[in-house]
């Protein structure tokens, strides 16, 4: 699997800094890449894989860079993809931003990051807390003590050093479900969705060992524990770290884990509850003169929960003026570079039902372009609380110097992808 | 203070600047001038003049330094191979370092410098390395193995690194065996003769374990390598599943992607009725969905394998449709694909919500994708005979709402419609004409001439709307030419009275003044067909249409099997075989997938003597469907077709050459079997026992499906005879020439090796007989490139004969015409690996030389095919 690794800035159109992996392939072939990126915007087309020639490139943008792979076998496209989002996530943790700017500041640690991370198309050690360990901002002197390889990097558990050590053994677990939802045009629910993913923040010394309780409907039922209240994942996706097979035979959660903030795992889960935050909306358009919006939400679960941050975002034809809005509850804010009106609630507790009004008007020359039409879209977050009722019961830690040590857990739901089509 | 700095120089003068800089005694001068230098790399300018003074840096203590040093070895030793060489003391010297680091840095850089020069003198550290004591070590030289094979092969092989790597599969560190296995598995790709990943049982197991403890390119690089696998038997394939299917729990989507392809090939040789199947088939279901979460990217990527998946097994996700909806802020390329994945899965049970899916993706603004969702109303229409109604509804609502391309879109599909279910929604084809005028692609216009063509007796202006598309006709595509000229002929066909002028007019615009022959070809006829036979015109031009197909867009059978293999590839993206787009890569063997499961395994290559399967009697280990059926199958055939060809006993392995053993065999296909028939002949003085029998593997995956049955001692001038059943589903490797066999056979005194060619009509299957219509799309679908043609001279046998010769060899013959007193014969051939050849043979009466022109997909097996032809015709 033979690659390139590039960053490129579109504005200058040059090449900022890359890799030949492989040495046989010609440097030159990537000059191809940018031109065919700005025909493609030309055409508003798009394609996150492209060719020329026998050269095919593999692009990801993130903010302005494209960090693209360029590879003339048949490579794994999806390793490809994990990898370059997986760069990003490391130079953002090395530089803080992922930009010209921090590339160029730093461009010895990042030649040296792209010979480590990646050795003839193959991916390396990508983990950057180990990373950090010997390849470090400073310059090294070989003789007072130059970085060896953590043996961390070549290890069975290659994402936790050993000897870390801490004053006070603390795990803080974040559990966090958002809400996918796809609301029809005509109020029927197309697709609702949960994705959760419990978040770790793991301040302990040594080598710990944890063992995670959940109230997983399948181990339930191995244990024969049917009548308590469980949830039923779907699929669950674990952090490197958890033993797969484990899990597999007995749907026990086992792990080493990585120091510091840690994805653990993430579930997804189909589910029928009522959508929590309901909108109902009358669009009424009247060419040439205005646009009558009228929108009611709804929040749909017990009232000792509150949203917070409502947010939501009603679309407006682009070349609407003049707005005017009247609401029960809240404000709302005209943003004309997105074409909504946003209509902010800071809290929402649950079982209520609020108004909100707007007027725009319309030039009398209507516009020639065809607008699509755009769905309505809800941000919000409600803490304390989950949809699923997913339960974290427990976090057992055991480490060999025998310390106590205190897990805490926070539920919050927030909304996902979370659409209501108009008409 | 920042790096960014060293950008800034650009001063006249620059080069003997940084020239002083570099032989400066202050170290730190020196470090700021390296940094200048790579610097200046980066942004493209060249400073490989300064390459002495670089490499003169190279032996400093301090880490940074000589990591620059060494990129900029990287990129410009190529240029200046004389003084590259300067630098390979410092590398020997660094693969010495007490730091492990430096011992990898110096051995990861070593690989990256592609001068033959130097190549030679880094084996010897290279070697060293492989054997280090730090894992970290170990696992880039493992790397740099596969580097230096890129760049000597030869060199590798004769200093036996492939063979320390094959040893790293078995290191005690997870990491090592992954690289080690990421650098067979390039390698191998590369050399497809060699027999690097000599996967078995005991290697797949250390795979597996090592599986459980790498990191997640590691796991990606080990199942990437299982997939290449093929286990003996459905026992071995469900028991490596179950260690696999842990990993689509995996947070990494490419982790994913890769167990889901090993699993999806894996699971082709599990007997359908067991348990462990269906609960298979339901764990890959929640993964696949879980990918549309990831990155828009990466679900592209989902998305095509998803596609494919969806073609090969199509129940695994048939109560998943509403995933595949669009979300508005999806990017366009993920809505195309899921649009695509919709349809494959639209059933009765779910076209309801489909098609308001549908409708409500036509009214969206871009272009392409409102195409596609119209398109995808008609494909629903003909996929789901119940839907059809209110599918035509839909299409009509949407043409009503006047936007150009939606209206054209709609008229396309529609006329396929018509084609599905002709004589019933014929009421709408007065809305259609309303929109005759808006209509400016070439698609659209063709499908409406059509419509208005097929349907002329029913539209009462026929003949003033086609007439009004005459006036322009050399402006039209030629598309639409020739569907107007067929359509106005219809009209003529339907009613002469009136059209009279108009059919002479299209009849001579497309003869005497268009340049395009296909034009004109068919103008001709036409005209000769109306002025000689009208009645043979009528029916001729106005037959019964076959029907059309409900999946027009479905990946051929072999191509999706192949693709099915390369899950997770660019190739399963481009839905085209590697070697399609790969440079380099023709005349590599397709990957495919293993035979189904109720079949006896074949004994792997490699498990050596020792481990022989239980005895069998041979009759029952019959390997490859059907050999009952085959022989009904002769009954029914055209006269009597004559026994398959095999060839005379040849002498393959002399006395003299093994010790007193002499064989002697040949190669025959009886009821579907393919028999090895050997004769022994012990020629020495003592008596011989123990006989087993084991192939290399080879172009066709031939291998025994038994022991060698020799049971009783072979005493001094004894002779025994043989039979030895083969299956097609052992190891491949292509070999050269292409049916070429390896074989080793064992007795009590030594092990002996040979080599023998088998006639490749041996590999043809008993159901190799095309049909026509498959023949003909076939013949054209395989580029001209891949024709040959051949001679086969003094035959004496007339075409039927021939023909029926043939077939006893499993050469069909689909269609014979003759033209001009030559008989042109077509024929089909079907290998045991599913590639299929297509032949044309002309037969002339009295002329012995016959013609034969070969076409096929694998090129390469035409010669060998041509050979068995003149065996069989002159035997």
């Amino acid at each position: 699997m033979n690659f390139i690794h590039v960053l490129q800035c579109p504005l200058c159109r040059v090449v900022l800094i890359s890799r030949n992996y492989m040495g046989n392939m010609d440097m030159n072939e990537v000059d191809h890449f940018m031109p065919i990126m700005m025909r493609m915007e030309e055409d508003a087309d798009s394609s996150p894989l492209v060719t020329h020639g026998s050269a095919h490139f593999l692009w990801i943008k993130h903010r302005n860079l494209y960090l693209v792979a360029m590879t003339k076998k048949n490579a794994n496209a999806a390793l490809v993809y994990s990898f370059l989002y997986k760069m990003v996530e490391v130079f953002k943790e090395y530089f803080k931003e992922l930009e010209e700017e921090s590339i160029r500041d730093n461009f010895v640690t990042v030649y040296e990051l792209m010979d480590e991370v990646m050795d003839f198309g193959f991916p390396q050690t990508t983990d950057s807390k180990i990373l950090q360990e010997y390849i470090t901002q400073q310059g090294h002197k070989l003789d007072v003590g130059a970085p060896r390889p953590p043996a961390t990097v070549t290890n069975a558990v290659s994402w936790r050093s050993e000897g870390i050590k801490y004053r006070k053994n603390e795990v803080f677990m974040d559990v966090i479900e958002s809400v996918n939802l796809l609301v029809s045009a005509t109020g029927s629910v197309l697709r609702s969705e949960i994705v959760g993913s419990i978040k770790l923040k793991v301040v302990l010394s040594g080598m710990p060992e944890l063992r995670l309780g959940l109230n997983d409907k399948v181990l339930f039922e191995i244990t024969g524990r049917e009548k308590s209240k469980t949830v039923e994942l779907e699929d669950v996706k674990f952090h490197q770290c958890v033993r797969l097979s484990r899990f597999e035979n007995d749907r026990t959660i086992s792990f080493i884990p990585p120091d510091g903030e840690s994805e653990l795992m993430s579930y997804r889960l189909n589910t029928t509850v009522k959508p929590l935050i309901w909108i109902e909306s009358v669009i009424e358009k009247f060419s040439h003169s205005r646009v009558e919006i009228k929108v009611k939400a709804r929040s749909q679960f017990k009232s000792r929960s509150t949203a917070n941050n409502v947010a939501i975002m009603v679309p407006v034809p682009s070349d609407a003026d003049s707005p005017k809005f009247k609401t029960s509850t809240g404000s709302c804010k005209y943003l004309p570079e997105k074409s909504v009106v946003q209509w902010n609630i800071k809290s929402f507790p649950g079982g209520k039902e609020y108004m909100m009004r707007a007027h725009f008007g319309l030039p009398s020359v209507e516009s020639t372009e065809l607008e699509g039409r755009r769905p309505i879209t809800v941000n919000f977050e409600i803490p304390y609380f989950t949809v699923s009722g997913i339960q974290v019961r427990y976090l057992k830690i055991i480490e060999k110097s025998g310390y106590e040590a205190l897990p805490w857990v926070r539920y919050i739901t927030q909304s996902g992808d979370y659409q209501l089509r108009t008409n | 203070m920042t790096d960014s700095k060293y950008f800034t120089t650009t001063k006249k003068g620059e080069i003997f600047e940084l020239k002083a800089e570099l032989n400066s005694d202050k170290k730190e001068k020196k470090k700021e001038a390296v940094k200048k230098v790579i610097a200046s790399m980066t942004v493209g300018k060249d400073v490989s003049a300064l390459f002495p003074d670089v490499v003169n840096c190279m032996q400093t203590d301090n880490l940074e330094l000589k990591k620059l040093v060494y990129l900029y070895l990287m990129n410009y030793a190529k240029s200046q191979p004389d003084m590259a060489i300067m630098a390979v003391n410092t590398f020997v010297k660094d693969c010495e370092d007490p730091n492990p680091l430096i011992r990898a840095l110096a051995v990861r850089t070593m690989g990256c410098i592609r001068v033959d020069k130097i190549t030679e003198y880094l084996c010897e550290p290279l070697r060293k390395c492989l054997k280090d004591e730090d894992p970290y070590v170990r696992k880039t030289a493992a790397v740099c193995v596969a580097k230096l094979h890129d760049i000597n092969a030869q060199l590798v092989e004769d200093q036996g690194f492939l063979d320390t790597l094959k040893d790293l599969i078995s290191d005690s560190n997870p990491m090592v065996v992954a690289n080690a296995v990421a650098a067979l598995s390039e390698i191998a790709e590369s050399h497809p003769n060699s027999n690097l990943l000599d996967l078995n049982p005991q290697s797949i197991n250390k795979l597996l374990t090592a599986l459980n403890e790498c990191t997640e390119w590691g796991q990606i690089f080990i199942l990437d390598c299982l997939a290449n696998y093929t286990p003996r038997d459905d026992r071995e394939s469900q028991s490596i599943c179950e260690r696999v299917t842990p990993r689509l729990s995996h947070a990494n989507s490419a982790v994913v992607l890769s167990a889901v392809k090993v699993l999806m090939k894996f699971m082709e040789m599990l007997p359908k009725d067991l348990d462990y199947y269906g609960t298979l088939l339901k764990k890959l279901a929640p993964p696949l969905v879980t990918l549309l979460s990831a990155e828009p990217e990466l679900q592209y990527v989902a998305l095509r394998n998803i596609n494919l998946i969806v073609q090969k097994r199509p129940e695994i996700l048939k109560h998943e449709m509403k995933v595949f909806f669009v979300k508005y802020n999806d990017p366009i390329y993920v809505k195309l694909e899921k649009l695509d994945i919709m349809i494959r899965l639209a059933s009765q049970a779910n076209i309801a919500q489909v098609l308001a899916e549908l409708k409500e993706y036509a009214t969206e603004v871009d272009v392409d994708f409102v195409r596609k969702a119209v398109r995808a109303i008609g494909r629903c229409a003909i996929k789901v005979e119940q839907s059809a109604e209110r599918c035509v509804s839909t299409l009509l609502d949407l043409i009503q709402t006047k936007v150009n391309y939606v209206v054209q879109e709609a008229i396309v599909v529609i006329k396929d419609i018509f084609r599905k279910y002709p004589n019933k929604y014929e009421s709408v084809i007065a809305t259609l004409c309303e929109n005759l005028d808006s209509l400016d692609e070439p698609e659209a216009r063709a499908a409406m001439i059509w419509i208005v063509g097929e349907y002329a007796e029913r539209i009462d202006n026929a003949d003033e709307l086609l007439e009004s598309f005459l006036e322009g006709f050399h402006d039209e595509s030629t598309q639409v030419q020739l569907q107007l000229l067929t359509a106005i002929v219809k009209l003529f066909l339907k009613k002469p009275t009136e059209t009279q002028e108009l059919v002479q007019q299209v009849l001579s615009l497309a003869t005497q003044d268009s340049d395009n022959p296909d034009l004109r070809d068919r103008g001709y006829i036409y005209w000769r067909l109306l002025s000689t036979d009208p009645v043979a015109a009528k029916e001729v031009v106005l037959a019964e249409k076959p029907l059309i197909s409900e999946e027009t867009d479905l990946i051929e059978p072999t191509l999706l099997e192949e693709l099915i293999c390369h899950i997770g590839t660019l190739a399963s993206v481009y839905h085209k075989p590697p070697s399609a787009f790969v440079e380099g890569s023709r005349g590599v063997m397709h990957k495919r997938l293993p035979l189904g499961g109720d079949i006896g395994g074949s004994p792997a290559m490699g498990a050596g003597f020792g481990a022989a399967p239980a005895v069998m009697p041979a009759s029952l280990n019959a390997p490859v469907g059907g050999g009952l059926g085959d022989l009904f199958d002769l009954g029914g055939g055209v006269g009597m077709p004559m026994g398959a060809y095999i060839p005379p006993k040849t002498v393959w392995l002399p006395a003299m050459k093994a010790k007193g053993l002499e064989i002697s065999g040949t190669f025959a296909r009886r009821a579907g079997v393919i028999q090895m028939e050997l004769v022994l002949t012990n020629k020495a003085m003592s008596v011989m026992t123990d006989f087993a029998i084991q192939f290399n593997r080879n172009s066709f995956g031939l291998a025994p499906a038994g022991p060698l049955q020799v049971l009783t001692p072979l005493g001094p001038n004894q002779t025994i005879e043989v039979s030895l059943p083969l299956s097609t589903v052992g190891p491949v490797m292509k070999m050269d020439p292409l049916n070429n066999l390896q074989v080793a056979v064992k007795n009590n005194i030594d092990v002996f090796y040979f080599s023998c060619q088998y006639p490749i009509s041996m590999l043809f299957v008993e159901d190799g007989k095309m049909e026509r219509q498959v023949f003909l799309a076939t013949w054209k679908d395989i580029p001209n490139d891949n024709e040959s043609q051949f001679q086969i001279q003094d035959c004496h046998l007339n075409s039927e004969a021939a023909s029926n010769k043939l077939q006893g060899s499993n050469i069909f013959t689909i269609a014979k015409r003759t033209v001009e007193g030559q008989d042109m014969l077509y024929m089909s051939i079907k290998l045991s690996n599913g590639i299929w050849v297509l032949a044309e043979l002309k037969v002339q009466a009295g002329n012995p030389n016959y013609t034969i022109s070969l076409k096929c997909r694998a090129p390469e097996v035409s010669q060998c095919v041509f050979q068995c032809y003149e065996a069989v015709l002159k035997n």
